[in-house]
């Protein structure tokens, strides 16, 4: 089981816990506000942008190619910015905070 | 050949040159092909404008057939990011569990009725009827009204003899001017009486601008969904075995719509208009030319796509420019997209085999590429499970 924290643009904190999954879709089943997931999880619509916290960023396997280049063209982008589609929730992830970047 | 297969119309073109001209009403354009060059240039708004006349950044140009600008669609930032956060909240209804379950009433009970009639003409006796009856639920008006559409025809601008057809669009533009003033007289809470009720710059908005949502409503999504739809059950009736797979699997419902959608593109391309001149793959963009983004090439660009030419339902990494790319994506795809899903869902719930008895196909003519976009006719045999 995974401790994961959303803050929405709004600074809304919503605290969720999972065991399975994607970070965009434990967000979209309990409607994070900026997190659509319109594709569903396949990294062509970049509705699920995320900035992490700096210090998990490290944690995670890098992006692939595609992911960053759909990075590449989305609003609001940082040196922490990802796809949460992209983000498999895991033990490993435990206490992770993210913040909806659109 | 099989009836499902969409070959990669632009390969040869895309690989060696990445652009190619197409004479469109004497109003050139150059189609951009490389999934790249497509999506930097959708995302560049600045340098390649939507604000043309109204219908030249339409291939073919509409500009002879229509005056009304289609809104958020022909409009530029900043303007169209204040139209799209007007309508964002509408077109997002169908994610709402009340508006999946009527879509699933919907196609049940059509494929319920033509499960009850032997060989059918899949167009025009499932594909219409669900498409325009779907249409209801997004424009929030009375399910009978879809009748009205469905005698329409499959096209709402093209004639037997013509791509475009000025009298047939303007059944189209007439029927949208009555039923605006009908909701001026009687508000109710359709789609017309909440645009005209919106603001825009502080003031409410015009009946032409209400219009021009309207348009870009009925238009953009008649014949790609109702093409999408006809393709989906062409290619299920040669892959029996994903009827099941789908039917077992409903996680699997979620990558095969993205996968349908990307390799059946069923808008080919969407122009823009040169506002800063600009090399591409080339080509040099000169101001006030048109280019077009080429939705079905880069949807088969082998640099990012493995194995294009295949359908893999459980596609993980997809990211298909089929709905567009950047502000202009498409304003629709949450309806498509929930239709798609309801209509596997419910489909292969219900159908075990489908034969397939005439298909005449439907060839796009690009100049020097002949694409297949869909179906003028498939005749099939739906059996019941």
């Amino acid at each position: 089981m995974a401790k994961i924290t959303y803050i929405t643009k709004a600074g809304e904190e919503i605290q969720l816990e999972a065991s399975s999954g994607s970070l965009m879709e434990l967000a979209v089943k309990h409607k994070v506000a900026g997190i659509d997931g319109d594709c569903g999880g396949v990294c062509s619509c970049a509705t699920c942008h995320v900035h992490v916290a700096p210090e998990f960023y490290q944690k995670l396997e890098a992006p692939t190619e595609i992911e960053s280049d759909m990075l590449e063209f989305d609003d609001n982008v940082t040196e922490y910015s990802r796809l949460c589609c992209q983000i498999p929730i895991s033990e490993a992830i435990d206490g992770i905070t993210v913040n909806v970047a659109n | 050949m099989s009836a499902s297969n969409f070959s990669d119309a632009f390969k040869d073109t895309r690989e060696a040159k990445g652009t190619c001209p197409f004479n469109d009403q004497n109003d050139p354009v150059t189609m951009l092909l490389r999934f790249k060059d497509v999506r930097k240039t959708a995302h560049n708004t600045k340098g390649f404008s939507s604000a043309a006349k109204p219908g030249r950044i339409v291939v073919p140009s509409e500009v002879n057939i229509r005056d009304t600008r289609q809104i958020p669609f022909e409009v530029d930032p900043p303007e169209h990011t204040e139209y799209r956060a007007l309508v964002e909240d509408w077109f997002k209804r169908p994610l709402d569990p009340d508006y999946e379950n009527k879509l699933t009433q919907i196609v049940e009970a059509e494929i319920e009725r033509v499960l009850q009639k032997g060989s059918i003409e899949a167009i025009s006796e499932l594909s219409l009827p669900i498409q325009s009856k779907a249409l209801t639920l997004l424009l929030n008006i009375p399910l009978t009204e879809a009748q009205t559409w469905i005698s329409w025809g499959t096209h709402v601008f093209r004639s037997e003899d013509s791509d475009l057809d000025a009298d047939k669009a303007s059944i189209l533009y007439d029927y949208i001017d009555a039923e605006i003033d009908k909701a001026i007289a009687a508000p109710d809470d359709s789609l017309y009486s909440v645009l005209l009720n919106s603001e825009y710059q502080g003031r409410k908005m015009t009946k032409e601008e209400v219009k021009g949502v309207l348009i870009l409503t009925f238009a953009g999504g008649r014949d790609t969904v109702i093409n999408y739809l006809t393709n989906t059950i062409a290619y299920l009736a040669e892959h029996p075995e994903a009827i099941e797979k789908l039917n077992d699997n409903p996680a699997l419902v979620n990558t095969a719509i993205e996968e349908f959608v990307r390799y059946f593109s069923p808008l080919t391309h969407m122009g823009r208009v040169v506002k800063e001149e600009k090399e591409i793959s080339g080509h040099v963009a000169k101001e006030d030319t048109r280019v077009s983004l080429c939705w079905a090439s880069a949807n088969r660009d082998e640099s990012v796509f493995e194995n294009p030419n295949e359908i893999v339902l459980d596609r993980k990494m997809n990211p298909h420019v089929a709905f567009g790319f950047g502000a202009h994506k498409c304003l629709g795809a949450t309806h498509a997209r929930q239709l798609m899903k309801v209509f596997l869902r419910v489909f292969t719930e219900k159908v075990s085999t489908i034969d397939i008895i005439d298909a005449a196909e439907n060839i796009e003519d690009w100049g020097a590429h002949k694409r297949k976009v869909g179906f003028n006719e498939l005749t099939i045999k739906l059996n019941a499970k």
